[in-house]
């Protein structure tokens, strides 16, 4: 049950754009059309998910036993960057489908801070390794949710008529403020 | 005099987050009160000056094939700097900040302006660039935020504005509110484009 409770609230309550303000500028930047929207979504999914658990391991198997936990954003941003390269070596020898939908969008994520971000959340709220997962997976997938819809909304506002100083990032801005009111209507839940 | 210019774009040409749209997160994240704001910008211009410099200054030993894991590792140190300083003394702003503070490591801006401004120019005109850009973002957050703070608490910088019978917009201080407040900033921006 309270597995439960987490997977709703990480996905739609405290859901990691719209709530938490994380990974807005790949949001915005890849949300443009749809298919490049769900490429980025899968990607996360498997990414952040992934460097969650490695980046917990590493703090409770190194940082933690040799008291080095001060230089927890220098490992975990390499670990991170270091995991985000095998993933794409390994992706791109293996497994041709998938790299042909991820592509360009695995070497962009190491600077999304929703990755580094989560791996750190993690840690702080002091989870087991069984929280940490679920609730690295379920983040994600509230992100993919978020940027799969976004870019729907976009599609659709990018063939309207929309004021001159409005056009661009501010009328995303705007949407993304909308979507976010719309999402805070799951409060309560959990 | 190229010094000055380099410098002087960033409060106006080249402002981030306004003109060059990067480090979103920050930006929406820590700027529900003007102190918040202030204390995030200047700890991004201290990261950005300092990685400007030194990458800058390495810029013909980095090999171009690791570049960017060597500017991640560079940068990375700057913020358990800052990570430290802030901890040790202004506790309450490093409690508030929270996760935004070593989340300075993936700020697009500070590795943007290495990847394009540090890395192909010399020491003086990387810092002058640093400093403008990032006293830039320092002000653009201090206004994002003073107007949040205004309007969404009725108080600037922790005083109460309007006294007691000012009753709050508190969506303003929320999640949504952030996003909408931005755009609109964004649009009055566009303005003053051409």
């Amino acid at each position: 049950m309270k597995f439960i409770f987490m997977i709703v609230s990480a996905i739609f309550v405290n859901n990691i754009i719209l709530a938490k303000y994380l990974g807005n500028c790949p949001f915005l930047g890849v949300s443009q059309k749809r298919d490049s929207a769900i490429g980025m979504a899968l990607a996360v999914v498997f990414v952040l998910t992934m460097s969650s658990i490695v980046t917990w391991i590493f703090q409770k198997a190194f940082l933690e036993p040799l008291n080095l936990v001060h230089l927890q954003t220098v490992v975990f941003i390499l670990v991170i960057a270091g995991f985000v390269q095998l993933t794409e070596f390994y992706v791109r020898k293996n497994l041709k489908n998938l790299y042909q939908a991820l592509g360009i969008f695995l070497p962009l994520i190491t600077t999304n801070c929703a990755v580094l971000g989560v791996a750190i959340l993690c840690i702080r709220s002091s989870y087991n390794f069984i929280e940490t997962a679920i609730f690295a997976f379920s983040s994600s997938v509230g992100y993919g949710l978020a940027i799969t819809l976004f870019s729907g909304i976009r599609e659709r506002y990018e063939i309207c008529h929309i004021p001159r100083i409005f056009k661009g990032t501010a009328i995303a801005m705007v949407s993304v403020g909308l979507m976010a009111l719309a999402f805070l209507g799951f409060k309560g839940m959990a | 005099m190229r010094v000055i210019s380099e410098f002087t774009k960033g409060f106006w040409k080249d402002i981030p987050p306004f003109r060059l749209v990067l480090g979103l997160c920050p930006t929406l994240a820590v700027t529900s009160a003007a102190k918040n704001g202030l204390g995030m910008g200047l700890a991004t211009a201290f990261v950005l000056v300092c990685s400007n410099v030194i990458i800058s200054f390495l810029r013909k030993i980095i090999p171009s094939e690791v570049r960017i894991a060597s500017y991640i590792v560079l940068i990375a140190s700057f913020v358990v700097i800052v990570e430290l300083v802030t901890q040790a003394y202004f506790y309450t702003l490093y409690e508030q900040l929270g996760i935004f503070i070593p989340l300075i490591v993936v700020n697009c801006i500070i590795l943007g302006r290495a990847e394009a401004f540090a890395s192909k120019n010399s020491v003086i005109y990387s810092f002058a660039d640093g400093l403008g850009i990032g006293l830039g973002f320092t002000i653009s957050l201090t206004v994002l935020a003073s107007i949040r703070e205004i309007l969404g608490s009725g108080t600037f910088f922790g005083m109460s504005v309007f006294g007691k019978s000012y009753l709050p917009f508190s969506f303003l201080v929320i999640a949504p509110g952030a996003f909408i407040c931005l755009g609109v900033l964004l649009a009055v921006m566009n303005v003053f484009k051409k």
